[in-house]
């Protein structure tokens, strides 16, 4: 049968601030395991929390950028559980009065604009990290615990259940991801964990009202595994409605290696939260007067970003889309035309020989390389006819590996471009000389008779004849 | 408000603690007989009361965004149970 495919995302992302969220421990990355902790963020007795002003700050500007309402009062709870990566055994969260609600955000799948609304934006404080001493979770006969996460300010950003496909799915949380860099609150770096996403994903048959029985799909730490996850998660649904099964309702894991989901099983049976206001906390009122300066100083968003590229340097909506998808791609492409590069040829550039070369180390524009000056400067001498486009990706190879200027390498490995006309004709008549049935097939008809012709004046001239020269003259030539 | 031994042997368990049935019994009726007294609120009218949210008269009590120093790693495992390479040992977490 074919069912109706309903997904809501929870995005955890967390903030871009130097300290905690209650307390005065370090938020660094990477520090060596509970070196970042004290007495608030391990929960012990007798200890006052106190909020972060820059995280009631950085929510505000969250809140405005995704559309939402921010609430004028708003409270801390603690949401109850056991795991070991709590100290506490509660989570300080929001629950009835978050910081931000009814937003949206219109994604573009396939062409066509759809909106997804938000529902809350709320407050919280990370986890700690668990280290599994055996292969698994489940084979684990015990856990080590790193609490320098715990007490790390998140954002929980919670959509509705308006998301029909993995597609849109993705879409959504690379356009979410997009806003929380260019209002740069966050680092937003899903191999660090500071962008997590879970998925609530039911099916239905086509035109019931109702909701399905979901599942919650955790651990989806990459937009691969995002897509990935969903997908095989629908297939496992679709089976189990199929066969006349029932979906149980339960939280499932994303194993990317092994490319499924499985229930997570806890010994923790009941799922019951007992949240209660959080007494250590006063409530937060946000000054209207704030939020109206907070949204009058928003940053230029994605959207704003690729109509200017649209309007400003006549890119398609598709090469702006991209390029303005992520803030830093967008900040090296204005980077790069201050520097005199073309729009345009900037823009083919960034989406083809950078963005293949960054795939394939596996980093982002961040660690380019190559600047931004470098490229307009290897840009440049394409236009002035010094190197062809062929030679250029050549050397911009070498620029990638050597970090040297493009001038530097072209003098160096003599790649200037032929453009004098005499030694042109010189190799383009030996070339002639040489290949007479190329000249016959040619003459006779055949095109593409020429291709082999030009070929064979390229080897000679390792590529560094003027292409459109070349043409021109042995045209003139058969 | 009635509660019953199956309520509270709920909230035992969300509390992780273990009571014999007697103690169920007794906490139970100890329970009911406070809720019972509470229940007395329930009779008022609070419909233009707004929920209280803290019972200090306060509000945006923050603190600005600088770091601090952090406990030595010595001195925050000192009362952990079991560690191991200055990580806090739990025992296993999930069912295998």
């Amino acid at each position: 049968m074919d069912y109706e495919i309903v997904i809501g995302l929870e995005i955890h992302t967390e903030l871009k601030t130097n300290s905690k969220i209650f307390c005065g421990c370090s938020t660094k990355f990477g520090s060596e395991q509970n070196t970042n902790v004290c007495p608030v963020c391990l929960g012990l007795p007798g200890v006052l929390p106190v909020i972060n002003e820059k995280v009631v700050e950085f929510a505000v500007k969250a809140g405005l950028a995704l559309n939402c309402e921010i609430l004028p009062f708003s409270k801390f709870d603690r949401k109850n559980y056991y795991y070991p990566d709590l100290p506490k055994n509660f989570q300080t969260s929001q629950y009835d009065l978050p910081i931000a609600v009814n937003g949206h955000l219109d994604i573009e799948v396939n062409g066509e604009t759809k909106r997804i609304n938000i529902t809350r934006i709320h407050m919280e404080e990370d986890a700690g990290k668990l280290v599994h001493s055996g292969a698994t979770i489940s084979s684990s006969d015990s856990a080590l615990v790193d609490y320098n996460r715990t007490g790390v300010p998140l954002l929980e950003i919670v959509s509705e259940p308006d998301i029909r496909s993995a597609e849109e799915a993705r879409a959504y949380l690379e356009k979410v991801k997009a806003i929380l860099e260019y209002l740069d609150v966050s680092d937003c770096k899903m191999e660090e964990g500071s962008l997590r996403c879970d998925a609530n994903i039911s099916l239905r048959p086509h035109g019931q009202a109702a909701l399905g029985t979901k599942a919650e799909i955790k651990n989806l730490n990459s937009f691969r595994s995002v897509q990935r996850g969903i997908e095989y998660e629908v297939i496992r649904q679709e089976d189990i409605l199929d066969e006349g099964g029932r979906v149980i309702q339960e939280t499932r894991t994303w194993d990317e290696n092994k490319g499924i989901t499985a229930s997570m099983r806890s010994k923790e049976q009941a799922h019951d939260y007992r949240y209660l206001p959080e007494p250590d906390l006063v409530p937060i009122v946000v000054d209207p007067a704030r939020v109206a300066e907070i949204r009058a100083n928003l940053p230029e968003l994605p959207d704003a970003r690729r109509q200017r590229l649209m309007n400003d340097h006549g890119l398609s909506e598709y090469d702006a889309g991209i390029i303005t998808s992520s803030k830093a791609v967008a900040d090296y492409f204005d980077q790069s035309v201050q520097n005199n590069g073309d729009a345009k040829v900037v823009a083919n550039w960034l989406m083809g020989e950078v963005s293949k070369h960054l795939n394939s180390e596996g980093i982002t524009i961040l660690d380019c390389p190559v600047s931004p000056k470098q490229l307009t400067e290897l840009l440049a001498l394409i236009e002035k006819g010094i190197i062809s486009n062929k030679i250029a990706k050549a050397v911009f190879e070498e620029m990638w590996t050597s970090r040297k200027d493009a001038e530097v390498i072209v003098k160096e490995k003599g790649l200037v471009q032929i453009s004098d006309s005499s030694e042109i004709v010189a190799i383009v008549e030996s070339v002639i000389a040489a290949n007479p049935q190329s000249v016959a097939d040619f003459k006779a008809g055949k095109d593409k008779a020429i291709g082999f012709l030009v070929g064979q004046i390229m080897k000679q001239t390792k590529g560094r004849a003027n292409p459109d020269m070349v043409n021109t003259l042995l045209r003139e030539r058969l | 408000m009635k509660i019953t031994c199956k309520d509270v042997a709920n909230v035992a368990l969300l509390s992780r603690l273990e009571f014999s049935e007697s103690e169920l019994e007794t906490f139970t009726g100890q329970m009911d007989a406070i809720l019972e007294y509470a229940d007395v609120l329930n009779k008022l009218n609070v419909d233009n009361v707004q929920p209280t949210a803290h019972v200090l008269p306060l509000k945006n009590v923050m603190r600005a965004d600088e770091t601090k120093p952090s406990l030595s790693r010595e001195l925050a495992l000192s009362n952990a149970p079991e560690q191991e390479d200055g990580y806090f040992k739990v025992p296993k977490i999930m069912e295998g």
